[in-house]
């Protein structure tokens, strides 16, 4: 059987399930009368708490727990991230534009659960059609009285914005975008003080990824231990997994966690292509450490499988490489991505990351010097001692150790490939 | 106090107020701001930056420090379409560089930079949320998924024949395209008028053909 929360409608419905009247005939909003006629905010957070959801942003931290740290202080605000930029992820992509009154419902729940009364939804800039969806969504429930003053007559009011960024990555930690959201430069605060502490104009605020919010309304209609109870026990619920690169069908899949490798590889995404061997996969957007089929296909598809081969679900992008790959020059792609997305802030991410993306290119340029492969270790391990995962942190935000991803990942599983791309490398191994 | 905006249009000085007060802080529409104001002077000018430091009460100097910290915020005019293709890890795997390449041939301009007449600006971009769909490739920040290197050559081709008044990613997909990331839906009306994010309360979108 397979469990479908979040794109059961729009499968169900293709034509229109992005639109109100379709969401109400669905059993839209009914989440949101039993919350606020039958629930306390308590009762809410509880439900949310006995879920065990990980949040599905990347960092896989529970959701209850975070909404447990909420500070007292008035006003509080939730934030949403649609900034979506981890290489490989276009799954909230498919939430805001299939289905926005299900985050919208999630919204409305969430606020009323955590006495917020505006909420924000950040938008990566390069979304324009995301942005449109749930702007038009916004306004179909302004006008049905789901939105505003005193909703359905509970005495419960809530205002939604939405807010474009200006094409940022780095905008996607969630304290750089609570800068940018204030008007300001991208750029990652100091933690603590957390968010849920001292977050947006320096007031108590929960950020949360839109695929999280978006499960809130089942949660509440079917209750938080009914959620638990889908999936493994650490890796609870379903889970929506972006699948790209040489696969036969790449796409957006909900599965429920726990599956393995192998059958999310070639069942759901179709094999190869022409098919080709596999050669790696990126498990967890472009930040993750890579996984290959020698050792890891039977391994199982949880967050905390993931944790034990070293690595992570991160924004649940996967990302296909077959036979044909140089993996040295997809790593360069990936250094060079975080080269660019660098905030600057701290030296080792800013300047590690453009010399790694140096080095990697005088390699694929046929100029590597045998010493270059200790170099390429020695300056990774500089932006993140130990070269662990996760990663030890000398930077402000996880950015400049997660650029270190690729270089571990390539000289762990595919150091013979990279040496022969030196001249004279044999005389250093000698 | 004078009125730093009277010169834009009515609509976008409506929409600026409007922006202005969907926040606790003004400074929280700088953003929204700079793509109004980049409307108005086709990128975010020296002008448009100092207007939007007097419509949020902070310096010039600030609004420069922040506006250059994003790529979507232009320090030089832009053309009328601006190209972006996507060269990040899962559109490399399927040749997005080939489809950068046969775009600036097919526009005659090098990534990075505009073409004298003004018709088009050719940039490579990180990862646009297409990735199911690469190579991926927007115009005007409107999206095509499935852009094989012959086909992007043949939509720039399009874009300078027809010259459209609003762009619209299903009719550049539907013409151009291949391979989605997932099933778009119905048809959707709004499009971009400009190379500014196409979002109504930005004064950005328009409904085309
Ligand atoms: C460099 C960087 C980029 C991130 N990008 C995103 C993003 O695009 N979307 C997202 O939801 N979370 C992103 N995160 C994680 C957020 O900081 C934050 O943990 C998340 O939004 C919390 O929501 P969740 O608990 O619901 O997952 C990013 C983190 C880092 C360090
Ligand atoms: S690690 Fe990099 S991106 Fe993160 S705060 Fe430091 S410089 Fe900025
Ligand atoms: S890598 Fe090109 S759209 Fe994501």
């Amino acid at each position: 059987m397979t469990t479908k929360i979040l794109t059961a409608r729009m499968e169900a419905h293709p034509e229109d399930s992005h639109t109100l009247a379709r969401y109400e005939s669905t059993g839209g909003y009914d989440a949101l009368r039993k919350a606020l006629a039958e629930m306390t905010p308590e009762q809410i957070v509880d439900s949310v708490k006995a879920s065990n959801m990980r949040g599905r942003g990347g960092a896989g931290f529970p959701m209850g727990v975070k909404w447990g740290f909420l500070a007292p202080a008035e006003p509080r605000y939730l934030v949403i991230n649609a900034d979506e930029s981890e290489p490989g992820t276009f799954k909230d992509r498919q939430l805001l534009e299939r289905d926005p009154h299900q985050l919208l419902e999630g919204i409305l729940i969430s606020s009323y659960a955590l006495g917020v009364d505006q909420a924000y939804v950040y938008i990566r800039g390069e979304y324009p059609k995301p942005a449109r969806r749930l702007q038009r969504a916004i306004d179909e429930a302004y006008g049905a009285g789901l939105l505003g003053e005193n909703i359905l007559d509970s005495g419960f009011s809530l205002d939604v914005s939405i807010h474009l960024g200006g094409g940022a990555y780095i905008c996607g930690e969630e304290t750089a975008l609570l800068n940018s959201l204030e008007g300001r430069r991208g750029e990652p605060r100091l933690k603590p003080p957390f968010p849920a502490v001292e977050g947006l104009y320096a007031k108590p605020t929960i950020v949360n990824n839109v695929e999280s919010i978006s499960n809130v309304p089942w949660m509440t209609l079917n209750g938080g231990d009914s959620y638990a109870a889908i999936g493994p026990e650490r890796s609870s619920g379903t889970r929506l997994f972006s699948l790209s690169g040489h696969v036969k069908k790449p796409g957006n899949y909900e599965i429920v966690m726990g599956i393995t490798w192998a059958e999310l590889i070639y069942e759901l995404g179709g094999g190869i292509r022409n098919d080709n061997a596999l050669k790696a996969w990126i498990p967890g957007g472009a930040s993750a450490p890579w996984l290959v089929p020698s050792e890891h296909l039977d391994t199982l598809v949880t967050i905390d499988d993931a944790a034990e081969q070293g690595t992570m679900l991160g924004s649940g992008a996967i990302v296909v490489m077959d036979e044909t790959t140089n993996v040295v020059a997809a790593a360069r792609n990936i250094v060079k991505f975080f080269a660019h997305e660098s905030c600057g802030q701290c030296t080792p991410c800013r300047e590690g990351t453009s010399w790694l993306d140096d080095i990697l290119q005088r390699i694929l340029d046929g100029q590597g010097r045998p010493e270059d492969i200790d170099l390429l270790l020695d300056v990774s391990d500089n932006i993140s001692p130990g070269l662990a995962w996760p990663p030890a942190m000398t930077t402000i935000c996880p950015l400049g150790p997660s650029a270190t991803a690729p270089i571990t990942s390539i000289m762990r599983w595919f150091r013979p490939e990279v040496e022969a791309m030196i001249p004279m490398s044999e005389v250093a191994s000698a | 106090m004078s009125n730093p905006i009277s010169h834009w249009s009515p609509a976008n000085q409506e929409r600026a107020s409007r922006l202005l007060e969907a926040y606790p802080d003004r400074r929280s529409a700088l953003m929204p701001l700079l793509y109004v104001a980049s409307l108005e002077h086709r990128y975010a000018s020296d002008d448009a930056m100092e207007e939007v430091a007097e419509l949020t009460g902070i310096t010039a100097a600030q609004v420069r420090s922040v506006a250059t910290f994003y790529t979507m915020f232009k320090q030089a005019p832009v053309g009328e379409y601006l190209i972006s293709v996507c060269t990040s890890i899962s559109c490399h795997l399927l040749g997005g560089e080939d489809v950068l390449e046969s775009v600036e041939e097919a526009a005659g301009v090098e990534h990075g930079s505009t073409g004298e007449d003004g018709l088009f600006s050719v940039e490579h971009v990180e990862c646009i949320g297409a990735c199911g769909g690469a190579p991926a490739v927007q115009v005007n920040y409107e999206l095509i998924e499935g852009v094989m290197p012959d086909r992007a050559g043949a939509l720039v081709g399009w874009l300078r024949d027809t010259k459209p008044d609003v762009v619209l990613a299903d009719e550049m997909q539907q013409l151009f395209g291949g391979v989605r990331s997932f099933d778009w839906g119905p048809t959707e009306a709004e499009g971009a008028i400009r190379p500014v994010p196409a979002f109504a309360p930005y004064g950005s979108a328009r409904e085309g053909r």
